[in-house]
């Protein structure tokens, strides 16, 4: 057991460093940067002294060094101006584009997301669960087709569309403003009692909005896992023992199918981060998908390099839970392996 | 007279499907008595596991009992019940099944639940039925295990099924069916998917399990081996109906159906005569096979394959957590040689090598020592050293017979497609010609040529099979390696299959190598008869030498567990009941093959070799 999470630890470090070169590089893959851009436009303009400024951050950021120096810099395996400082010292950079250090840019964004997608992923499971369950069990029954219809538009509905419906009408019918996660008097503000209120009732909506495709897609396949697991011997044996219906079921084949789920958290958790930025940006959140948009429109690569770091690290430690739980849940894997 | 346990009375299943209402059970009538076994005999689709299904109402959505009665007169209490009148979900019905009638399946592999521990399972079944804790449902549990044959029966409530070998898994079945001390066991089937030796212990078990508790069993079987041994009286079923009902002395002695008789004669025996032929219940007609003449191809001198001291082993590793690895021996020093147009049978339980072997011929696996050699008539060449023109010849004189005959075959690809595959591969010919060889390639095996724009889901599993041999034989092959080619077959197209393979054989002058656990089978096609165990060829020698004199101590195991349809010839259970016939460090003496030791073949009549353990082979050095 040791062994193992050694071993997996020493190949996600592996993983993370070849994700972390490859993300780097790929930003600075066009021609210039943030800094360059901007002095560019600024002598259109003649501002002498935002150019100055501008040289003066270039040299402080080390961005007139060739790419690989400042790969390294920026990880933190060698001395850049400011000594060693870099993403291992957990230094995540400097944001010009909103002329702040990164870790004030993402801090609150990056808790609200996952707090939001939390609530998502919860959605799914609550919603998706027992319907596919009914559906499975009542194979071809009127409900089963009513779910799988409802089930396709979900599919088809484009998120984005819905948020906007869903934004004209929210307002219209019950007056609620539903831009943001609270309102806006609430910005800036510390936390307090009627902020998280504003903060619960703002979050239905995106809640709905971003997890309609998700619960749609896992009535399907939680549907089929369930149609194949309930045609199994074993079913079959559990209920001439006298299992009760919803027990035999429960006990023996929703267990089963539950098996790919549990291998998709890996999946889940970097989706949490980047998976809903189109209805981010519609229902204006605070959350991390408009900024990683809008800092790689502008080439503000320490910001940019940093949320996507971010997923990778979320997708390696997700796949290594799910391997985990797998395993604990799964006694053909955990004592298996030989077959 | 006692009544009955259960009486059943014009029992009849309806079926709805798409294509229309189909009945699968028709005016079903028989009495199964206090303490007695009854078998119910037929091919597949003749409702037998429907009727068992029916009377624990676990039958599926699409089927339905539309009339006739179960009545089930319960020993303990004396109630009568008509089970067919309850609902399936009723809470008396949950408490029959289960509790007084309880059932074990065929697939001990997949009818317990490879998430959860032996122990959970059944302590389950008691604890839906007796109120009683954890704590008392556990000992109760290693009781039942204990007395079913676990060696370990502490230990085993918290292994997973998957631990288990299949007799293992199928005495934990039987266990957790007996837990809650049933009036009435139903078994499907029980013993079908199990290596012979194991499934005369199992039906030993259910024997002396019966005796004990003087319950009743109905059992399911196609095996009319399985039904001389242990049923007292038998029901035949052919499309949902009766043919013949009785005792077991009347039904083998005096069998009255056309139907029953001819079943009777499909199957393999050992007594058979010399050059006696099986009757297929429906026979197939090759049309062109009588007018084929066996081309003329250069004889080798020699066997056509031989196989020299073939050694392969495989690492395993033991777990998803510790790196550790552990190497098993599959296949020790196997020396085996196949003259041409003869059949070599190779006999053996599931794990013992066979398979690794024919694919070693196949040279689809590499063996870590040892030599195939394949002689055509142009001198003897190393399988495993061919390369380039030579070794696409040999793949080309060597063919394969699948023991599947649903997945071994494309679904998406139909039979023209399925069947030209090899010619295209090897570019062989034009397509008209490939067109005319498919034709005459479908008639050699009595299939007929409107066949060939189907899909291999229209056809039956006999026909499949056909399919399959047609295939192996496009290329014109020299030799044929057929691995368990009937086992997944009913026996009425076992029949079948074997006559075709057998008329192929003389008017093609093939070879075969064949491959299977069941001794009738290979005692019928083989001339020669090899015996595995664990990796080690044990005895080898022509099939009548084997049968009347066979030597050793895993033969002879391996002989006397295999049920006849002959009720003059029972299961000698006793001898059975002790094990260990498959380990070779068991063995007596002279055959005792210490572990990393391979022994000595030696001759003790002409072409009869046994395999002595190292005692001997100090002697013959």
């Amino acid at each position: 057991m040791i062994r193992f999470l050694l071993r997996r630890i020493v190949t996600m470090a592996v993983t993370l460093l070849i994700i972390s070169a490859l993300v780097f590089f790929i930003i600075k893959l066009p021609p210039g940067d943030f800094l360059t851009n901007q002095i560019a436009e600024l002598r259109a303009q003649g501002e002498s002294a935002s150019i100055a400024k501008a040289e003066f951050l270039i040299r402080q950021y080390g961005l007139d060094k060739p790419a690989w120096q400042q790969y390294l810099v920026w990880l933190g395996v060698m001395p850049g101006p400011n000594g060693l400082s870099g993403l291992l010292q957990g230094d995540w950079g400097w944001s010009f584009e909103y002329d702040k250090p990164v870790v004030d840019v993402v801090g609150d964004a990056v808790w609200l997301t996952l707090l939001v997608n939390l609530a998502v992923v919860i959605f799914i499971h609550l919603i998706a669960i027992p319907i596919a369950i009914y559906s499975a069990t009542r194979q071809y029954s009127i409900g089963d087709y009513i779910a799988t219809f409802i089930g396709y538009i979900g599919l088809a509905t484009p998120s984005f569309l819905l948020a906007l419906i869903l934004l004209y009408y929210m307002n219209r019918w019950f007056g609620i403003s539903i831009g943001g996660l609270y309102d806006p008097q609430y910005a800036g503000e510390p936390w307090s009692w009627p902020k998280i209120q504003s903060l619960l009732s703002h979050l239905v909506v995106p809640t709905v909005v971003i997890g309609l495709g998700g619960t749609a897609a896992m009535i399907r396949r939680m549907r089929a896992n369930l149609l194949d697991e309930l045609g199994k011997q074993y079913y079959v044996t559990a209920k001439a023992k006298g299992l009760g219906p919803t027990k035999a079921l429960l006990k023996y084949p929703f267990r089963m199918s539950l098996n790919p789920f549990i291998a998709d958290i890996g999946n889940l958790l970097p989706q949490l981060v980047s998976g809903s930025v189109l209805v981010s940006l519609v229902l204006s959140l605070p959350t991390v998908g408009p900024i990683l948009l809008s800092s790689l429109k502008s080439q503000d690569q320490f910001l940019a390099g940093f949320i996507l770091m971010f997923v990778a690290v979320l997708t390696v430690v997700g796949m290594l839970v799910s391997d985990l739980l797998l395993a604990w849940l799964d006694p053909r894997i955990r004592i298996g392996g030989a077959r | 007279m006692e009544a009955p346990i259960l009486s059943v009375r014009q029992l009849t299943v309806d079926f709805s499907t798409d294509a229309g209402d189909f009945r699968a059970v028709d005016g079903l009538n028989f009495d199964i008595p206090k303490g007695k076994t009854v078998a119910l005999v037929g091919e597949s689709g003749s409702g037998k596991s429907v009727t068992a299904q029916a009377i624990l109402q676990i039958l599926s959505k699409k089927a339905r009992i539309t009339n006739g009665s179960l009545l089930f007169n319960d020993p303990s209490n004396g109630g009568s019940i008509d089970i067919a009148a309850l609902a399936a979900e009723s809470e008396a019905m949950h408490s029959l099944r289960g509790g007084r009638i309880a059932m074990i399946f065929q697939e001990p592999m997949t009818s317990l639940s490879p998430l959860h521990t032996i122990g959970d399972q059944i302590s389950e079944a008691l604890m839906i039925h007796a109120d009683v804790d954890q704590a008392t449902a556990n000992q109760r549990t290693v009781d039942v295990l204990s007395r079913v044959g676990f060696p370990d029966p502490k230990r085993a409530l918290r292994t997973y099924p998957f631990e288990l070998s299949g007799g293992l898994r199928q005495r934990a079945m039987i266990a957790m069916a007996l837990i809650t001390r049933p009036a009435l066991l139903i078994a499907d089937e029980p013993t079908t998917a199990l290596d012979v030796t194991t499934q005369a212990q199992i039906l030993d078990l259910i024997k002396e399990l019966q005796a004990e508790t003087g319950m009743s069993v109905l059992l399911i079987t196609h095996d009319l081996g399985v039904v001389a041994n242990v049923a007292d009286e038998v029901v035949v079923m052919y499309r949902g109906r009766i043919m013949e009902a009785g005792s077991r002395e009347e039904i083998f002695r005096n069998a009255q159906h056309p139907y029953l008789q001819a079943l009777m004669r499909a199957v393999p025996r050992f007594a058979m005569a010399e050059n006696e032929r099986l009757t297929p219940i429906r026979e197939v007609k090759s049309a062109s096979l009588a007018a084929v003449d066996a081309p003329q191809r250069v004889q080798p001198a020699g066997p056509i394959l031989k196989v020299e001291r073939l050694t392969k082993s495989f690492t395993l590793r033991s777990g998803w957590f510790s790196g550790k690895t552990r190497e098993i021996r599959a296949v020790s020093e196997v020396d085996l040689s196949l003259g041409a147009g003869k059949t070599l049978g190779l006999v053996g339980e599931s794990g013992c090598g066979k398979t690794t072997v024919s694919k070693m011929i196949m040279r689809a696996i590499t063996p870590n020592s040892g030599k195939v050699l394949f002689d055509d008539g142009t001198g003897r060449r190393d399988v495993h050293k061919l390369e380039g023109e030579a070794l696409t010849t040999y793949r080309r004189s060597v063919q394969f017979i699948f023991q599947d005959p649903f997945s071994s075959l494309n679904p998406r690809m139909t039979v023209y497609e399925l069947l030209t595959e090899p010619l295209r591969i090897h570019d062989i010919g034009t397509s008209d010609e490939r067109y005319e060889r498919v034709k005459h390639l479908l008639e050699l095996v009595g299939l007929d040529q409107r066949a060939l724009r189907r899909y291999p889901h229209s056809f039956s599993g006999g026909q499949r099979q056909r399919l399959g041999i047609a295939r192996a034989l496009a290329l014109e092959p020299r030799v044929l390696l057929c691995d368990e080619p009937v086992s997944a077959l009913d026996v009425s197209v076992q029949a079948q299959v074997l006559n075709l393979l057998k008329d192929l054989q003389s008017a093609l002058g093939l070879s075969y190598l064949f491959v299977s656990h069941n001794l009738a089978v290979v005692d019928y096609i083989a001339d020669t008869i090899a015996v595995m165990c664990r990796g080690y060829i044990v005895e080898e020698a022509p099939k009548s030498t084997l049968f009347r004199n066979p030597v050793h101590p895993y033969t002879q195991a391996l002989l006397a567990a295999v049920p006849d349809p002959d009720i003059d010839r029972p299961l000698d259970f006793t001898k059975l009941r002790t094990g260990g016939f498959s380990q070779p460090s068991a063995w007596p003496e002279p055959f005792r093959i210490e572990p990393g030791e391979f022994g000595v073949m030696k001759e003790i009549e002409p072409g009869h070799k046994v395999r002595m353990g190292r005692l001997t082979a100090r002697e013959a050095a």
